[in-house]
């Protein structure tokens, strides 16, 4: 089944915000902060500049709340007495010539009365100052199971390791962009590249104190978001509704790359710190994990991401007791935000370098180790959600061993690497990823979703999950041809507008094709009762039979439309307070095998093969899958091994794609992808979650086999040339200890 | 600069594109991609990066493949100009089109028209082109959503079929 809008892709027609425009349209810029954290005292317009021909937007234009509503609403659309962090918007410019903005933003000055800024986890927990709330921490979860305290003296091994993620960016090739309209009758119309119209919908009714249907927001054409468009857009879409709403006509705001990179969110720095109470032969008994993440100036969804992080942090395996402490802490550097794993691609980074180190200290391989403390059908989680899927780890784990041939590699490798500059290794992750909102999540969102069909008998399915590259539109109109009986070509999907659809929640958390997919199935089946209920229809019906059908019904009763609300299965029980209970409907669950070269010459690492196993459930459209878990994986040798954010005072300094290195097709190895399938009672037609699953497991993965080659145990990624430089030069190991192997006490 | 000398410094350009020979009133140093999508409409080719990294603007200038955010426009004067719009009549662009379509090369679509332009640049000087080819041939467009994997798939049966046909 081809992708629905594939055809407008490949010949350059399908329409992305920046190729629209509107009759009358200005330009829009931002005019940032540029330190910080501080008090604004003034305000210059310099000289050089015709201030007349410019639309200038202050925080007193704001006609409601000057908050970006989405959580806490801690998050100004634009500061007016102090500043956060460097690149916070303050004021807002329009005019009809693009060009002409950049020099009139650079005309305007800005001074402070500096404050005192916190640029590290650190840092912030020291609270030499106090940024946000009493303590900057935007908030904190506590996990317990069983009674770790009594464990520690049953232990035979204690093993500590502290870990280390990096910042990353999204980088969707095309940058964040809207255009907006105003006008007094009708309120405000955005049209952006985005993922969660209605998250834009709802901070633009608080912006503009309006009614929600005066506020309209389009998805156009998106070019990449990972996350990345999930609550930026609300930011952006304000900035371009205000200005359109002093100047009377239309704004556009498009960033250039690097104010998209300087401003805009990026995945959430983290440390874990484990501790762990193993058993002679390997088991784990219990443990204590903390586990923090950088939350950048504001609060925005960095509560979430802590949730999914927190809940990940044991991983694959049976934990029988546990204590979790999590928190997000506040830093005066742009709010860190959503990005693909949300959270997960942190905490199982460590669990899965701490597998290879309990393997280590136990003396057992990193194999035995993980099959001795998989999670088995009928066992806990961490939050004491039975496992009740019929799920086999260690099937998984043989099936990914011999299809990277991992046994005879590693002996390959040990006797090849006693001599030459080049040294093999090779690594294995396992992991889960929980698909769908979080615990009582789904529940809050009570996603609706609706099909309308034609009397031309082609049925719309609508709903305001986007798509963005990963198939939305083709995998939700497959699912309703199936559950109509038609033919994929007879079913369309329309365009995400907020004054069109109904609200099935945001495009996020692996949920469209298992949770928003169930519901397009039931509304689509809603079509087709209620033809049959009338006696237009009877089983069996040709595609011709069900447009008559459609067309009569029309005809007597007017629109033929189908709505379905999401009814939370009756078993799934969540406890927000001690956070314990069914946190996912479903888990997806991998094993990948990374296969890696370090060069001594050059210490670079090179990824040579990786197999991506995984199981999740039912596989709806096998190109598609295969798609995202090539393109997750992708993303992830970046985040493991080239994608570093330069910091200098909450800044990023490298804001380009020339020194920000994300894996270009020279630079990939074989992604080679295989699925197990395996019913699942929750989704679509037994379809769990899959986008964010390939994020998870090749960094831990890739670090193993990088310890596999040299021995030398790296916690910290990125990891690049300059550290394996550090480490693996004789001269420098008898020197301190190198930042980037922290945590090797 | 005031307007009217920012006016007076523009010249008149001709070129060619997709075949016709068009004429356009513009600053030497603006850059051709800008000209395109804000001149003559050609939306095709797109800005990811604006210095040359990501290869989402390519277009083929004189039958070489670059980047139009890198070349200002008094550079195409009397100039080929081919972009995405303008491949649909080229023998390769059917198959390739529809490689892409079925082997999942494009996702989000925003590197899709560089991608394919620097494909049929690669077929049209390759007949055979093996994956270490297809692999360079593309090294100067990024792509952030398919890990690449489908887009070579996509690359390789697209130039069978033309073996084939």
């Amino acid at each position: 089944m081809p992708r629905k809008e594939g055809w407008d892709k490949v010949t350059g027609a399908a329409r992305y915000v920046d190729d629209m425009a509107l009759p009358g349209m200005l330009h829009g810029a931002t005019v940032r902060s540029t330190i910080a954290r501080g008090k604004i005292k003034q305000i210059h317009f310099g000289p050089g500049v015709d201030w007349n021909e410019y639309v200038v937007v202050s925080a007193k234009d704001i006609p409601g709340k000057n908050c970006i509503a989405l959580i806490l609403d801690d998050q100004p659309c634009l500061a007016s007495e102090f500043v956060n962090h460097p690149e916070e918007p303050i004021l807002l410019l329009a005019h009809p010539d693009r060009p002409k903005l950049r020099k009139a933003v650079e005309a305007v000055s800005i001074e402070y009365d500096s404050l005192p800024a916190l640029h590290t986890i650190e840092e912030s927990e020291r609270q030499s100052t106090i940024i946000w709330g009493r303590d900057n921490t935007f908030k904190n979860f506590l996990v317990e199971k069983g009674d770790v305290d009594a464990i520690w003296k049953k232990a035979a091994h204690i093993v500590e390791g502290e870990y280390f993620t990096g910042a990353q960016e999204q980088l969707y090739i095309e940058n964040n962009g809207v255009i907006a309209a105003f006008d007094p009758k009708n309120g405000v119309t955005v049209w952006g590249s985005l993922q969660c119209p209605y998250y834009v919908h709802k901070a633009l009714i608080t912006l503009f104190a309006l009614p929600e249907e005066k506020v309209r927001v389009v998805q156009m054409e998106t070019g990449g978001a990972f996350g990345g468009k999930e609550e930026y857009p609300s930011m952006i879409a304000g900035h371009a509704a205000l200005l359109a709403m002093k100047s009377g006509r239309p704004v556009k705001i498009v960033y250039d790359r690097m104010e998209d990179m300087a401003a805009t969110t990026k995945r959430h720095p983290s440390r874990t710190r484990h501790r762990t109470a193993v058993s002679k032969d390997g088991r784990i008994l219990g443990g204590e994990i903390e586990f923090t993440i950088d939350g950048g100036a504001y609060a925005t969804l960095s509560s979430v991401v802590l949730s999914r992080g927190t809940i990940h942090a044991g991983g694959a395996y049976y934990w029988p007791n546990v204590r979790i402490r999590t928190k997000a802490v506040a830093t005066n550097a742009p709010p860190h935000g959503a990005f693909r794993g949300f959270g997960a691609p942190q905490s199982l980074f460590a669990m899965e370098r701490h597998m290879d180190r309990i393997a280590q200290v136990v003396g057992i391989s990193p194999v035995e180790v993980r099959r001795r403390n998989f999670l088995k059908s009928g066992q806990t989680t961490t939050t004491e959600q039975t496992i009740k899927e019929n799920i086999d780890l260690d099937r998984l784990l043989k099936r990914a061993l011999e299809l990277s041939d991992y046994a005879a590699k590693k002996k390959r490798f040990a006797e090849k690497n006693k001599a030459g500059t080049n040294r093999k290794g090779i690594g294995i992750a396992a992991f889960l990823h929980g698909a769908g909102f979080t615990g009582s999540g789904e529940r809050y969102l009570n996603s609706l979703v609706g099909a309308e069909a034609g009397a031309d008998g082609i049925v719309r399915v609508l709903v305001s999950s986007a798509e963005f590259g990963q198939g939305t539109n083709t995998v939700l109109c497959q699912i309703a041809a199936e559950a109509l009986g038609l033919p994929y070509e007879n079913v369309s999907i329309a365009q995400p507008d907020t004054s069109v659809v109904p609200n099935s929640g945001p495009t996020v958390a692996s949920r469209t094709a298992m949770i928003v997919g169930k519901l397009v199935q039931s509304a689509a089946r809603g079509i087709k009762e209620t033809l049959t209920k009338t006696g237009l229809l009877h089983e069996d019906y040709s595609p011709e039979q069900f447009r008559a059908a459609c067309k009569e019904y029309i005809a007597t009763h007017g629109a033929l439309k189908s709505y379905a609300r999401y009814e939370a299965p009756p078993d799934v029980f969540w406890d927000d307070e001690k956070y314990r209970g069914e946190a996912y409907a479903a888990f997806a669950w991998a094993v990948y095998v990374a296969e890696v070269t370090v060069d001594l010459t050059t210490y670079s690492v090179t990824v040579d093969d990786f197999v991506a196993l995984q199981e999740v459930g039912r596989v709806l459209h096998p190109v598609l899958a295969e798609g995202q878990i090539t393109g997750g994986v992708a993303q992830a040798i970046g985040f493991a091994l080239y994608e570093n954010v330069v910091w200098q005072d909450g800044r990023m300094m490298n804001n380009q794609m020339t020194n920000y290195i994300m894996p270009a097709s020279m630079d990939l190895p074989p992604i080679r992808v295989f699925f197990e399938e395996n019913g699942n009672v929750h989704g679509a037609h037994g379809a769990k979650g899959i986008g964010e699953l390939p994020m998870d497991g090749p960094a831990p993965a890739i670090l193993n086999a990088v310890e596999d080659a040299t021995g030398v145990r790296f916690c910290s990624i990125p990891l690049l040339p300059e550290d394996l430089f550090e480490a693996l030069r004789p001269e420098f190991n008898e020197q301190a200890v190198p930042s980037s192997v922290r945590g090797i006490a | 600069m005031n307007p009217s000398s920012a006016e007076s410094a523009k010249r008149g350009i001709s070129f060619i594109v997709n075949g016709e020979a068009k004429k356009v009133l513009a600053h030497p140093m603006e850059r051709l991609l800008d000209v395109l999508r804000n001149n003559l409409g050609l939306t095709g080719a797109k800005e990811g990066c604006g210095e040359g990294e990501c290869g989402s603007c390519a277009v083929l200038l004189d039958d070489m493949l670059v980047n139009s955010c890198l070349i200002p426009i008094a550079q195409a004067n009397g100039a080929s100009v081919v972009t995405i719009e303008g491949m649909s009549a080229h023998s390769l662009m059917k198959p390739l089109q529809e490689s892409f379509l079925e082997c999942g090369g494009a996702q989000c679509g925003i590197c899709t028209p560089g991608m394919i332009l620097a494909a049929a640049h690669l077929l049209d000087k390759k007949l055979d082109p093996t994956l270490a080819d297809i692999r360079e041939g593309l090294a100067g467009n990024l792509c952030r959503c398919t890990g690449y994997m489908q887009i070579f798939e996509a690359v390789a049966k697209a130039a069978r079929r033309r073996v084939t046909q």
